[in-house]
């Protein structure tokens, strides 16, 4: 049977079990849409921008695992889309994204919507393909899903010229495997590696657990519970990989980097050896390097080699998947008798009495913690949460104590605002029996809005908490520490009406100024099974995200609420402890 | 420190832009790049000659490891190799050099591979350090143009990258 271009592909989408496209037409890719629209096992999402469907698709891989797919046409189509692509490149999310081309012929004509995609993308995708011939599609999208789902996960672009896609031929059986001799990814560690680790930890006296993105990427959420039960180390989480061992366990010492708690950044300064799994020393969990962990030795355990050594010299480099690696460290560390460090977590249990999330209220002003506090109760901590990015995103992955992995979506690596709403669309979309909360801010939600209109179309409801204080809440905080409050261009005049702009996208808007009405606004608002509520919550326009470390700390130089000094225990003497 | 990296890569269209690239991307230096094809039509080689800390230059040889179309890297300076490097050069005859010109192809064992009346076309090949004791060995106001391909090397023996 002879298919044209358009057809094959998505007849390879279809074998790759793909169920959701998120899209956009136009010239360049009106065949595959009329492809597209002849069947029915593949669903396209309209969306309102391309960078909405990126975030989109982004959103669906975070939350369910599964690679996410974009459609987009040539030129404004896919350059538009590169904000999200790179976004999920920094974060190491499967995507496959297809962007039309301009026919063969007219490539490097400066044609109508032309420009270079696989030039544009290559530094912000794991790999890109430029199609040139019909015979090599069923291969491409092969490869392409391949290299998107294994090893470290990430976006691979798929360039097609139009003519590719009206062009015709005889179909051939879809490759069920691939090989490919110039890609390998590593996946079973060094036996060698595991035992001298093993060793390591079972000598260290002040051991701490790291853990990253890449324990919820790899699926090691499960490994990583036994181990760190096992073995009785503390372990703190960095934005990326929170939700993978519980918050609320007694194990966890929340966050780490530029807006931890106290405690892991101090057990991290004090430890004897750090055990990074999945995580990538990124500067703002580090801060200075030259003040990083001053006694301790690093175990890195990562899928991928570039990562180890790049920041912090590792003293045992481990190259595996997580979820292998702990798996064989469980085993190698069963029967082995460890340290006592009943000392360290005295000492841990000191700094955790800091309390250093504490904040105070005001009357008459919503806290916005309060509010992250409040959002956690009404969904009984269950929600899928998104965010943006800046104040309301630390204070979501401070607040909201998030106990499983897939649970917190937010952009880590490349800090994109815009990402929270479109990414709470694909994970409604991934998981329709879950709540699912955008919290964002009014710098934010102004920069993908257009999507509330997508997610009326496609009964997408999700519950948006708008902490609005006015400001771009970070920026102004960081002008107010380090540019004696010249507040340039932080305040944000001129703010629509939230509650009519939610409205006349035909969903429900509320506002809530008090907050005694914070608590039945949220009720109401997840009661609202079918519906998207967006709840704009007026919050103090002065209040700052603590701890923090400013530019140039260690981890022991932290801002703390309410205190004019800088707090530094340098002091601490750990080989007491 | 000077390092020359050889690279073994898919002979497909982008692969070169893919390395050269990464380079600019990361902030890594390119002393010189050669590519072409291998005895296998489906591979090429790329040899890199790069200068940086050990550190920068395990990053360099991981990053290009991750490149999809690369199928294997090494640092050649690490090894028993052997590294070449071709120029041409066009020299002034009407100076007062005129004589020295033939001396000097012959002491640096090179060829003159065209002469017009006023000007030698001189082939120098060998290591790099040869090549610039060669052109320091004329005034600069005598040497008109140029071109060097840059390094290119093997490793010795039976070893293979």
């Amino acid at each position: 049977m002879k298919l044209n271009g358009a057809e094959i592909l998505i007849d390879c989408l279809q074998k790759e079990e793909v169920e959701h496209v998120f899209g956009y037409p136009g010239g360049a890719v009106l065949h595959i849409y009329d492809a597209l629209e002849a069947q029915d096992k593949i669903t396209h999402i309209l969306v309102r921008h391309e960078q909405g469907a990126a975030h989109g698709a982004d959103g669906y891989a975070r939350t369910n695992g599964k690679p996410g797919v974009v459609l987009v046409t040539s030129g404004p189509g896919i350059t538009n889309a590169v904000t999200g692509i790179a976004t999920a490149h920094m974060d190491s999310i499967p995507m496959v994204i297809i962007s039309g081309q301009v026919p063969s012929p007219l490539i490097g004509m400066d044609a109508f919507q032309e420009v270079d995609a696989t030039g544009i993308t290559r530094s912000c995708v794991k790999h890109n393909f430029l199609i040139r011939d019909i015979s090599e599609i069923a291969m491409t999208v092969k490869k392409a899903f391949h290299i998107a789902t294994t090893g470290r996960p990430g976006p691979v672009v798929i360039d097609i010229p139009k003519d590719i896609t009206i062009a015709k031929m005889e179909v051939e059986e879809y490759p069920a495997t691939i090989e490919m001799r110039s890609y390998k990814p590593t996946i079973k560690a060094s036996d060698r590696q595991i035992k001298k680790a093993a060793e390591m930890l079972a000598n260290s006296k002040r051991p701490i657990l790291y853990a990253g993105g890449g324990c919820i990427i790899g699926n090691a959420s499960n490994e990583l519970r036994e181990f760190t039960r096992m073995v009785g180390f503390p372990i703190t989480q960095t934005l990326m990989g929170l939700g993978t061992y519980p918050m609320t366990d007694k194990q966890s010492l929340g966050m780490l980097g530029m807006h931890g708690t106290y405690e892991a950044n101090m057990a991290m300064h004090g430890s004897d050896c750090v055990v990074a799994i999945g995580s990538r020393f990124d500067d703002r969990i580090t801060g200075n390097l030259e003040k990083f962990c001053p006694t301790a030795k690093f175990i890195h355990i990562d899928i991928d080699p570039s990562q180890i050594s790049k920041n912090v010299v590792a003293d045992i480099p481990i190259v595996g998947q997580t979820k292998q690696v702990l798996q064989a460290l469980i085993d190698q560390m069963k029967d082995k008798k460890l340290e006592d460090i009943s000392n360290w977590w005295s000492q841990i249990e000191e700094w955790r009495k800091v309390d250093s999330l504490a904040y105070k209220k005001s009357p008459g002003v919503i806290k916005p913690q309060t509010v992250i506090e409040m959002l956690y109760e009404v969904t009984k901590g269950k929600a899928i949460v998104t965010s943006d990015v800046g104040q309301h995103q630390m204070w979501a992955a401070q607040y909201y104590l998030f106990d499983e992995p897939r649970q917190w979506i937010n952009s880590g690596g490349l800090g994109t605002m815009g990402f929270g709403l479109p990414a709470a669309m694909g994970a409604k979309l991934a998981m329709p029996d879950r709540d699912v909360a955008c919290v964002t801010g009014d710098g934010s939600i102004q920069m993908m809005l257009q999507e509330l209109s997508t997610m009326l179309q496609y009964s997408t409801p999700v519950k948006v908490i708008n902490l609005n204080n006015g400001y771009l809440g970070m920026v102004r905080q960081w002008q107010e520490f380090f540019y004696e409050k010249r507040y340039a261009m932080s305040y944000m005049d001129a703010l629509p009406d939230f509650v009519k702009l939610a409205e006349s996208y035909g969903h429900i808007g509320i506002r809530v100024e008090k907050e005694e009405d914070l608590k039945p606004a949220l009720i109401e608002a997840f009661n609202q099974k079918d519906r998207t509520v967006f709840l704009d919550i007026i919050t103090d326009p002065s209040e700052n995200v603590f701890p923090m470390i400013p530019a140039g700390g260690g981890h022991s130089d932290m801002l703390l609420a309410g205190r004019d000094e800088m707090v530094s225990k340098d002091e601490t003497d750990f080989n007491a402890v | 420190m000077r390092h020359i990296i050889s690279v073994i890569l898919e002979n497909e269209a982008g692969a070169l832009s893919r390395v050269a690239g990464l380079f600019t991307q990361r902030g890594f230096n390119i002393e010189s790049l050669t590519v072409a094809i291998t005895n296998d039509p489906s591979l090429s080689r790329m040899t890199i000659v790069s200068s940086g800390s050990d550190r920068v230059l395990e990053q360099i040889v991981k990053q290009l490891n991750k490149l999809i179309e690369v199928v294997k890297v090494s640092d050649l300076t690490s090894q028993d190799h052997v590294e070449r490097e071709l120029l041409l050069a066009k020299i002034s005859s009407n100076s007062k050099e005129g004589v020295n010109i033939k001396e000097l192809v012959e002491i640096f064992g090179c060829k003159v591979v065209d002469v017009t009346d006023k000007v030698y076309t001189i082939e120098v090949s060998g290591k790099t350090k040869k090549i610039n004791a060669f052109l320091d060995a004329f005034d600069p106001a005598s040497i008109i143009e140029v071109s060097r391909t840059g390094v290119t090397g093997i490793s010795r023996g039976k070893k293979l990258i």
